[in-house]
């Protein structure tokens, strides 16, 4: 008995040069009770279906065959939604009666205008013959189902003075209180935090059971999809490549596609120097003007010293780095109140030459903000960061491995200007990082025109050898960013960061924003260059895979505060801090046999440094520090 | 929000200090001063001058004294009220302008709600029904209205309405109420002439609200909250109302700090077309002939204007945004 059976849906988009299959002859059914999961990249037509299911279609898209069978009740009869006008009034009753949805962005989704309480409540309202009264009732009853520790309070906040957990959880409330029989969940957690998507996945799935709806998740994430559908069905340019049962799919995938999606994804079982294999492979070719020149013949030079002794000279150290931001929050009715933010807290670590250095955090832990102050992007409020030139070591070593280095912080106008080119940034977002209105040329060869360097014949020929490095064709170099994808731009991007030919690289979670697909094309391109060009890399992200894929050592940070430091494999096989410990749970597996220990999520105390466990407990009165465990891995304890 | 109301009005007091000096001097910038201007016009045609006159007035009117005491004795005037003399008239600055005051703020009032009235219907159409032929027509309109010079609007709108209903060309009023204390007959007179300079003043402000009305709400209307209240099944004029609409308003209410002297400004060419006894015909004159405490006054009554202008709207988005009332700001 199915609640949803989509039989041979087809949906067009009316375009301006005709009619673009979308959705082309879709077929899958959602059984009473069960979770299926609908998978695919951005692009495959899996969000377009669940709006088709909604009939909240775009208007340029349209239902142009097939049919969407719905039965809310194994006792009630059918419906077919595909032949219902949109706006009926039949129609509205089954959305958000029937079947309702959640977003990606909780953010988003939610008026920033109006209560908490006033958007749930509207949909009872909407839905159920109810007063104004019992709407409430019934709304605070949800909140304290989806978890809100003060449902009465909650009634009356707004979204934005609610945290990004708390902000699904109220989404969540909303498409849950008319109870409907089918929830579709659009990529409900990609915009949370691990620790916050194990939450969340687990009240989705509590509150599946108790509602006994069906879910339809539409994800990327195979690890998600492995710890909570019942049934899968994987889509690729509008068709359904492959479906089952979810332990057929992960056994056994037959399709090709499938098969490679499962092989793009950063997992920990990795073995080291195994690599991703993307789902398209993209070429590379590195030229001779990055490899010439003065500067890379010694980094070659230095290349072969380092192959006879192991690489342990210091590039960047940063020492003892506070930075608090003060928060004046003057509300206009009542009492002001201020806070002081420690947004990086006594931050301390050095980064090897050559090596890929990891920092993990949530969002909010200060990871930005620490790599905008090593950018001298923002200042300290004190604290050092000494940068080791490969230049001055070769010719200026104080003592043997030790060299000269250069203070950041105190880098003034010229100094400043000629050490940007040493250090560069690759931005988190595609978007926003690429100027819409310049060419991809002049986009990379801005740097190299604010530095003034080489002619402009050397800049051409720069610029067309950093595009066919990223695997671009260099005829594309007339065009906007807009002609390009999202993995393509941050590919753009990187070769920004690598006219100046910098040694050091921040990469500020530069493949978040990109699809499973293009990440591990980005991922294995940032490692190859990192090896041909003997870059140093700070690599932040909130993925521990994607470190995990990519990183020497890793760095955990908690609250401005590093947590603990250590080596890959020593992180991962042997994690000491209930913080770490915490986040490496959370990681959901796409693997069937490793499911996530939903009951292990503590809720949200796991990010609450008052809330761990002694030794590692922080409050405003104890002291910590980074504490030696075993060789190169430390852990913040406190200081007797 | 009683103190931030208080600090806002503390505010305005340094704000008002500045403007009033830059306006004192701006109108002190041309040489000469009314005097010399009125004694130049009595010599051109041919009339004698009596020196000792001049002196006289010079003195009176305080002319002699330096810069900064000019200042001085107009600000703390006008404190008091007092706005100083217009040289002009003959008559104190109040006197003059009173009467005139009144039907310009009327003028105004009711332009700025004809605006809102036609504005908000049409641009939710707009951005509602985009690229429709509704939308287009709408919109054809909305460009010509912002096209068409307000002075030959005007002319045109007085033909017509003499023509076709036989309204006295010009004015506020019939003839017979000029100067006459106000009755019920006056004021329907008004009300009878007051729609032409209202179209007339309106219309490219009105066109201009509709396009920003239209984009502002087509950015809300792609908005993913928009969906979501779609997929709770909203009726769709009702979702509208409540959510983008809502968020539209912003922009709405921050603009009324610059429509009240946009719309005072931009009626006075017309105001001069159709010989309205409005305050603009009047500062043109005043600012040509030099008769500086007029002129100042009219400039620091704009000046007032805008400054309430923009607190009201400051006040009303604090009340009806929560993000603006309840969020902290991050200070550096």
């Amino acid at each position: 008995m199915n609640v949803l059976d989509i039989r041979n849906l087809k949906v067009v988009f009316q375009l301006h040069d005709g009619l673009l299959p979308v959705v082309r002859d879709i077929s899958f059914k959602i059984p009473y009770g069960k979770t299926v999961a609908l998978v695919g990249e951005s692009g495959s037509g899996k969000s377009v279906t669940a709006l088709a299911i909604m009939r909240i279609l775009p208007k340029i898209a349209q239902i142009s065959g097939g049919e969407i069978l719905l039965q809310p009740d194994p006792n009630q009869g059918v419906t077919d939604i595909a032949l219902l006008k949109a706006d009926s009034e039949q129609m509205r009753g089954i959305r958000g009666g029937k079947i309702s949805m959640i977003f990606q962005e909780p953010m988003a989704s939610l008026s920033p205008l109006h209560t908490i309480g006033n958007q749930i409540s509207e949909c009872v309202l909407l839905h159920q013959d109810v007063n104004s009264s019992q709407a409430t009732k019934l709304t605070l009853d949800m909140l304290d189902m989806v978890g809100f520790p003060d449902p009465n309070r909650a009634l009356k906040t707004f979204p934005f003075e609610l945290s990004g957990g708390l902000r699904q959880r109220a989404m969540i409330a909303a498409a849950l209180v008319c109870r409907p029989a089918l929830l579709v969940a659009d990529e409900p957690t990609t915009a949370l935090d691990v620790t916050i998507q194990a939450q969340i996945l687990k009240l989705i799935k509590d509150l599946q059971q108790e509602l006994h709806m069906a879910v339809l998740l539409i994800t990327h994430d195979l690890g998600v999809v492995a710890n909570i559908a019942d049934e899968v069905v994987v889509m690729y340019h509008g068709e359904v490549m492959e479906s089952g049962s979810v332990h057929e799919i992960y056994s056994n995938p037959r399709h090709p596609y499938l098969k490679a999606l499962l092989q793009a994804v950063p997992h920990f079982d990795m073995k080291p120097g195994e690599r991703l294999t993307p789902v398209r492979e993209i070429e590379t070719k590195l030229g001779h003007l990055l490899l010439s020149g003065g500067q890379s013949q010694k980094m070659q030079a230095q290349k072969a010293q380092s192959d006879t002794k192991p690489p342990n000279t210091i590039h960047l150290s940063v020492k003892k780095v506070f930075r608090t931001f003060s928060i004046r929050n003057k509300p206009l009715f009542g009492k002001s109140d201020n806070r002081i933010i420690r947004a990086v807290d006594d931050v301390s670590f050095d980064v090897l030459r050559g090596e890929c250095f990891g920092l993990v955090g949530e969002s909010g832990c200060g990871k930005t903000t620490l790599s905008k102050i090593l950018m001298k992007a923002l200042q300290p409020d004190s604290g050092s960061i000494t940068y080791f030139d490969s230049e001055q070591e070769i010719g200026q070593e104080i003592a043997p491995g030790i060299a000269l280095g250069i203070d950041v912080l105190a880098l003034e106008h010229e100094q400043l200007f000629d050490f940007r080119r040493k250090m560069q940034f690759i931005f988190q977002d595609p978007f926003s990082s690429l100027n819409p209105r310049m060419t991809v040329y002049d986009i990379i060869r801005e740097p190299l025109v604010i530095h003034n360097v080489g002619d402009r014949a050397y800049q051409v020929e720069m610029v067309k050898e950093l595009m066919r490095l990223v695997g671009l064709d260099p005829r594309c170099l007339s065009r906007y960013p807009h002609s390009f994808s999202g993995g393509q731009r941050q590919r753009l991007g990187i070769a920004r960061a690598l006219a100046l030919r910098p040694e050091f690289i921040i990469c500020d979670e530069p493949v978040s924003a990109l699809d499973v697909s293009i990440q591990a094309q980005v991922l294995n391109l940032l490692k190859d260059l990192q090896s041909e060009l003997n870059l140093t890399y700070i690599f932040i992200s909130h993925n521990l895979a994607v470190v995990d894929y990519i990183a020497d050592r890793i760095a955990v940070m908690c609250h401005g505060c590093l947590v603990e430091i250590a080596l890959k494999e020593e992180l991962f096989n042997n994690p000491v801090h209930p913080y770490t410990k915490a986040l490496l749970s959370a990681v959901p597996f796409p693997d069937l046999n490793k499911p996530l220990d939903f009951d292990a999520v503590m809720d949200g105390k796991s990010s609450v440094p008052s809330a761990w466990p002694m030794p590692y407990t922080q409050t405003p009165h104890t002291q910590t520090q980074l504490t030696a465990v075993a060789p190169e891995h430390y852990v913040q304890t406190q200081v007797a | 929000m009683l103190s931030y109301i208080v600090k806002r009005l503390l505010l305005m007091i340094p704000t008002l200090l500045v403007i009033s000096i830059l306006v004192f001097v701006i109108i002190q910038l041309p040489p000469g001063d009314y005097l010399e201007s009125h004694i130049a016009e009595l010599q051109s045609q041919g009339e004698s001058v009596d020196q000792d006159k001049i002196k006289f007035l010079r003195q009176e009117y305080g002319l002699d004294k330096p810069f900064h005491e000019q200042y001085f004795i107009w600000a703390i005037g006008m404190l008091h009220g007092d706005f100083g003399y217009s040289f002009e008239y003959d008559l104190p600055v109040r006197e003059v302008v009173g009467n005139r005051m009144f039907l310009t703020i009327m003028i105004s009032v009711v332009t700025i709600i004809f605006t809102w009235v036609i504005a908000f219907p049409i641009g939710i159409y707009s951005a509602t029904h985009q690229y429709s032929w509704g939308d287009y027509g709408l919109s054809f309109l909305g460009f010509i209205g912002l096209a068409t010079p307000n002075f030959l609007l005007a002319l045109v709108m007085l033909y017509l309405a003499n023509v076709y209903f036989g309204t006295s060309i010009g004015g506020l009023m019939a003839p017979q109420y000029i100067d006459q204390p106000w009755s019920w007959g006056k004021l329907q007179s008004v009300l009878e002439h007051l729609w032409i300079p209202v179209i007339v003043i309106g219309t490219s402000g009105t066109a201009g609200m509709i396009r920003r009305l239209r984009a502002n709400l087509l950015d809300e209307l792609q908005k993913q909250y928009v969906t979501t209240a779609r997929a709770k099944g909203m009726k769709e004029n009702k979702l509208v109302r409540k959510y983008p609409l809502r968020m539209a308003l912003n922009f709405f209410i921050a603009d009324i700090g610059s429509l009240l002297p946009s719309v005072i400004s931009g009626a006075e060419i017309t105001a001069i077309v159709l010989s309205l006894p409005t305050t603009g015909p009047m500062l043109l004159t005043a600012l040509q002939s030099q008769d500086m405490y007029l002129a100042g006054s009219f400039l620091m009554f704009l000046a007032m204007l805008t400054v309430i202008g923009v607190l009201v709207s400051d006040l009303l988005l604090a009340a009806i945004d929560p993000r603006i009332r309840l969020q902290g700001e991050i200070a550096k």
